[in-house]
């Protein structure tokens, strides 16, 4: 779908990536789809495997679930961190 | 001042002399070391993982705040990714400052921060052989 939509480059980390037993996804979504759309759209397309209000960042910035995407947007869902 | 993720074993001595300065009379080191507890399932190491190019930045966002906060103060740090044997320093900070109030401080925050806002996890190796993730703030 090239051209209708936004494509976004998913990437899961640590537990969630070990569940998914990959570590990135590309998906498209219909125009002013928002973070929330598509971490529903994972949830979808992998059975429930991520949670349903993750952390996550859009092009490393930490993200809204509001926030709309853009074409090209890197999109991470992150695990609880755990840093330090 | 520079915030780094590195694979190789933390220069503690480095990240001392990176702060010093005449001006300041108070230096705070900060060492995170793997623990090994009984308690804790008996774990001999932690493999760190991280979203790198989010994790530099966010590390570099903590230590921006913490010179907002304390104009003047000199930081360096450095997180260790892959594994760390128990014993071994996993992150390290130096803070120097005019005064130890602001050391201790702005060290302080520069820990607490990274643990609330860097993309780093950790998952246990155990004495068993087995593993798992290491939930928020479990160290």
């Amino acid at each position: 779908m090239i051209g209708d939509g936004v494509n976004v480059k998913v990437l899961v980390f640590a537990s969630y990536a070990d569940e998914l037993g990959r570590g990135e996804l590309a998906l498209s979504l219909p125009l002013g789809a928002t973070v929330g759309d598509c971490i529903a759209e994972v949830r979808r397309q992998t059975g429930g495997r991520v949670p349903p209000a993750p952390l996550v960042a859009v092009n490393r910035v930490y993200a809204r679930p509001e926030q709309p995407l853009a074409e090209g947007d890197e999109v991470a869902i992150i695990p609880p961190v755990a840093g330090g | 001042m520079c915030a780094w993720l590195t694979h190789d074993p933390l220069d503690v001595p480095s990240l001392l002399a990176e702060v010093a300065s005449e001006g300041c009379g108070a230096t705070t080191l900060f060492l995170g070391t793997v623990r090994r507890s009984a308690d804790d399932g008996d774990v001999v190491g932690i493999e760190y993982s991280a979203y790198d190019a989010m994790a530099e930045a966010e590390l570099e966002g903590v230590l921006a705040d913490a010179r907002a906060r304390w104009p003047g103060v000199r930081i360096a740090m450095r997180h260790r990714l892959g594994y760390v044997a128990t014993g071994e320093v996993s992150v390290a900070i130096a803070v120097a400052a005019p005064h130890r109030s602001t050391a201790f401080d702005a060290c302080r925050f520069v820990i607490d921060q990274t643990k609330e806002r860097v993309p780093v996890w950790k998952k246990e190796r155990l004495a068993a052989g087995t593993e798992r993730w290491v939930g928020p703030h479990g160290g």
